[in-house]
């Protein structure tokens, strides 16, 4: 079986939707949008603290209201949508195997759109000590169990992580009933330092950083769980879940199975400034590209990858072979990280997002050919966005370089 | 109670055997196919819950068993009867072949013994391969490799399901599986009465298949034991499966004299595994991972297939081996009381398991009871789970997906809670379905699964309202 389209988009969060509705809005006539889930709206679906929709649709939706707009949206611009579809391989050619309730069958498109979007790294690619008992898990798990079945994996969790996203797992858990015991980071600073002065006050929760987490006690279920403190003093806290905030990593995995491959930064896919990958014929937007902006932001970018992908549409000639841009730790990824001299007229990216693996302070400078053609000097946190202009002559570039010079 | 099972008969069955892993699994198939009433204790609240949960799920040669020894001798006959079964119980075989590499020249000088005493235990197929050579059957071998020996007969299976499909055929003959039974003791009084934490059993027979409490349950049971379980550790990192292509076959290292040493090899359900650690300790129970631990394994990992290098993981597990103060398997008959010991089963427990039942049974015959009725063998039908035969999600009309990262069924997961050795726990549903065990280990499907197991796992994923 076939269904040929010009366009296929995986993912129907915000950035597959908006990418979908934006290639109809062009002109562009078959337009399929495969999700694997039994509705649109992709991570918004079981956020249940955030807003979302107030830049796109001029007001605010929560949780599944939203994905029911996206919904309308797609439904609205003529895509033809297709939920209980999940993509198992991404193939040379801009061929998808795709499995449904009917089975598996082969798609082809003229052009691929990955918009799988992103996940929390899981306790076990986080290498994290200890037994491996019933309740450990992350804040999207967390934000399903009380979303989607109205249940709760824990009542006296340990929270790990101090991002924006903790704070979210930790309102879930007092909404819903749960106290959690502490909030733990094991790096020497919370990621987002202002809202960690006064909230972990506010809510009545202890909150250590430079922590190392030693041991997960629990022969059935999560009962004790140890850290040594930055001081140096070991800690046990009685507790019967762990759960495991931020950490977001791309969905790449159709990516990273097929040739392409992924960005050793980014861990998602590797594409140029129109959103176009390593084959021209696949494309890749929304939080897929870096783990990870906001709802609306997903939106934004997959509405100008959409509307790069149907300039694409229209052009008679290949857009090359690109440049790859380079950069050194403590940079830990560039998107776009390639950029192809014979891109669209208009690109999707006009800056390039940046982000640090660590604190750091120093000076950051892009250069084109060895020169340098933009700089800032401040201190940047890990997790946080860092735009820099992307100029036009970087496009025309042989070499295009982020350096960072460290002041200590 | 949260399982279905039958509630301890007053019966006297022909055998009772303790525990529930790998190898009493296979006990108590040959004993049911024998014609036997089975009944099999087990301590967890599932099959697999301690030493057999956790292993590289190799289907062993012998090629490097002690020569003469009688674990070679259940190696090669288990799997024989392994390989004869494995298509009427639908159990996969990836036959990858494996290569014992040797990565400097001091262990370049053992491949020629390692290749003689492969031929002296009976396993021809055997070839002495240059770096270069070997490298050629696997592109993606660190250039350091200097030589190997190819065993091509080392194949990988799935780890869960032989077992689970041996126990699902005596279950299918009318044998009783008692969960959260732990043996507390035994008496032999022309018949065995066996207290155990679920109730009283009597049994004609018993087969100590205890695994990492082998010693302790032959105390209990009023002998003296011939041996101490010293349990030793073994730590496993499992990699996303983009790591696959690069390992296509089983990478064993030259071998110390405490451990087969760190292995890296394709899993059926195509990942890719690293491991195991060899860490000797006392505590029977519990097996943690370790972050240092499981960095240095990646590493060792890389520096054998450096296309690893940089890969996800998608899990990581330890288990124990109940190994003994000696390297051999441990058993022991006792005629005059009827009972059996397999104890001291440490690495090739998953490839002996068969072979070790057929041995139990000959043990058994020694006991001069009247003899059984052989019945036919039960077809049972288990999901196939390995990548390189057909799973439910290719099927037409296989209805939805719930765990994406495995691509595993709706319908999967409902018939393995329906079947007729359901899951008891959280990790026994993962062994049976592969549902949780991607690379989001749950992130997407714990939620729904939570629900989907409501009242019917010994430690449930969902927590009950607390009481105002």
């Amino acid at each position: 079986m076939s269904a040929a389209a010009d366009v296929i988009v995986v993912g129907g969060g915000p950035a597959g939707v908006a990418a979908a509705v934006e290639l109809r809005r062009h002109g562009v006539s078959r337009v399929m949008l495969l999700d694997r889930e039994p509705e649109l709206g992709g991570a918004t679906r079981h956020c249940g603290h955030s807003p979302f929709g107030m830049r796109e649709f001029g007001r605010v939706y929560v949780g599944a209201a939203y994905g029911r707009r996206l919904a309308a949206e797609a439904a609205r611009a003529g895509v033809d949508v297709r939920i209980a579809h999940s993509v198992v391989r991404l193939e040379a050619g801009g061929r998808l195997l795709v499995t449904s309730p009917r089975g598996v069958e082969d798609m082809a498109a003229r052009r691929i759109l990955i918009a799988t979007g992103a996940r929390e790294t899981p306790r076990s690619a986080r290498l994290i000590s200890g037994d491996r008992p019933v309740g450990v898990i992350t804040t999207g798990t967390l934000q399903s169990y009380v979303a989607f079945h109205g249940l709760m994996p824990f009542r006296r969790p340990v929270v790990i992580g101090s991002e924006l996203v903790s704070l979210s797992a930790v309102l879930t858990c007092l909404v819903h009933r749960a106290r959690p015991v502490a909030m733990l980071e094991t790096a020497p600073y919370a990621l987002v330092p202002m809202a960690f002065r006064w909230f972990p006050k506010l809510v009545g929760v202890s909150f250590h950083c430079g922590v190392q987490i030693l041991d997960i006690r629990g022969a059935a279920r999560v009962e004790e769980v140890s850290f040594r403190r930055a001081d140096g003093m070991v800690e046990t806290l009685a507790c019967d879940g762990v759960l495991l905030t931020g950490g977001f990593t791309p969905e790449a995995a159709l990516m990273r199975q097929s040739a392409l491959g992924v960005d050793a930064g980014s861990a998602g896919p590797a594409i140029d400034q129109d959103g176009r990958s390593g084959d021209p014929r696949v494309f890749a937007g929304g939080n897929v590209l870096r783990a990870v902006e906001t709802g609306g932001w997903a939106f934004r970018e997959g509405r100008a990858v959409g509307a790069a992908i149907a300039e694409d549409l229209s052009r008679d000639d290949e857009p090359g072979e690109p440049v790859a841009v380079t950069f050194e730790a403590p940079v830990k990824l560039v998107v776009p990280s390639l950029l192809r001299r014979r891109g669209n007229a208009t690109p999707a990216f006009h800056d390039f997002q940046l982000r640090f693996e660590r604190r750091a302070r120093g000076r950051l400078a892009l250069e084109l050919d060895g020169r340098e053609v933009w700089a800032t000097e401040r201190s940047f946190m890990p997790e946080r966005r860092i735009l820099v202009p992307l100029p036009p002559a970087a496009l025309s570039a042989e070499r295009v370089r982020f350096r960072f010079r460290e002041r200590t | 109670m949260l399982h279905t099972t039958t509630p301890p008969s007053p019966d006297l069955f022909d055998v009772a055997i303790i525990g529930a892993g790998v190898v009493g699994c296979a006990v108590a198939r040959r004993f049911a196919l024998e014609g036997a009433r089975v009944v099999v204790i087990e301590k967890g609240s599932d099959l697999l819950s301690g030493a057999s949960k956790a292993n590289s799920a190799i289907l062993h040669t012998g090629f490097d068993a002690p020569p003469g020894s009688l674990e070679l001798e259940l190696v090669k006959a288990g799997r024989a009867e392994y390989l004869a079964i494995r298509h009427r119980l639908g159990l996969p075989l990836v036959e990858t072949g494996a290569l014992v590499c040797a990565w400097n020249a001091l262990e370049a000088d053992k491949l020629e013994a390692i290749a003689a005493q492969g031929r002296d235990n009976g396993i021809d197929e055997l070839r002495l391969l240059s770096g270069a050579e070997a490298r050629a059957t696997m592109p993606g071998l660190s250039g350091r490799l200097v030589a190997a020996v190819e065993v091509s007969g080392e194949h990988i299976i799935d780890p869960w399901s032989a077992p689970l499909a041996y126990l699902a055929q005596a279950v299918a003959l009318g044998a009783v599986f008692l969960r959260e039974a732990e043996l507390i003791d035994g008496r032999f009084e022309g018949e065995w009465q066996l207290a155990t934490s679920a109730g009283k059993v009597r049994a004609s027979s018993v087969v100590n298949a205890a695994g990492l409490f082998g010693d302790i349950v032959d105390r209990r049971l009023g002998f003296t034991p011939e041996f101490t379980i010293r349990p030793r550790k073994g730590q496993f990192v499992v990699l996303d499966k983009a790591a696959f292509r690069h390992v296509p076959r089983i990478v064993l290292p030259v071998p110390t004299e405490i451990t087969k040493g760190v292995v890296v090899c394709p899993t059926a359900f195509g990942n890719v595994l690293i491991g195991p650690t060899a860490e000797e300790q006392d505590d029977r129970e519990r097996a943690t991972v370790e972050t240092e631990t499981l960095q240095a394994l990646l590493a060792r990992g890389a520096e054998i297939v450096p296309a690893l290098a940089g890969m996800p993981v998608t899990a990581v597990y330890a288990g124990l081996r109940p190994a003994s103060e000696q390297k051999a398997y441990r058993i022991f008959s006792r005629p005059e009381q009827r009972a059996i010991t397999l104890g001291g089963i440490r690495s090739t427990g998953l490839s002996a398991a068969l072979g070790l039942a057929q041995y139990a049974m000959k043990l058994h015959a020694g006991f001069k009871l009247p003899a059984f009725a052989p019945v036919a063998e039960p077809d049972i039908a288990l999901p196939n789970l390995a990548e390189t035969r057909e799973r439910d999600w290719q099927r037409p009309d296989h209805g939805e997906i719930v765990c994406h990262c495995e691509l595993v069924t709706r319908r999967e997961i409902e018939a393995a809670l329906a079947s007729s050795v359901p899951p008891g726990d959280y990790g026994g549903l993962r062994r049976r379905t592969r549902a949780g065990m991607g690379r989001c280990q749950g992130f997407y499907c714990n939620a729904r699964l939570a629900e989907m197991t409501r009242g019917r796992l010994s430690t449930p994923l969902a927590v009950e309202e607390e009481k105002a």
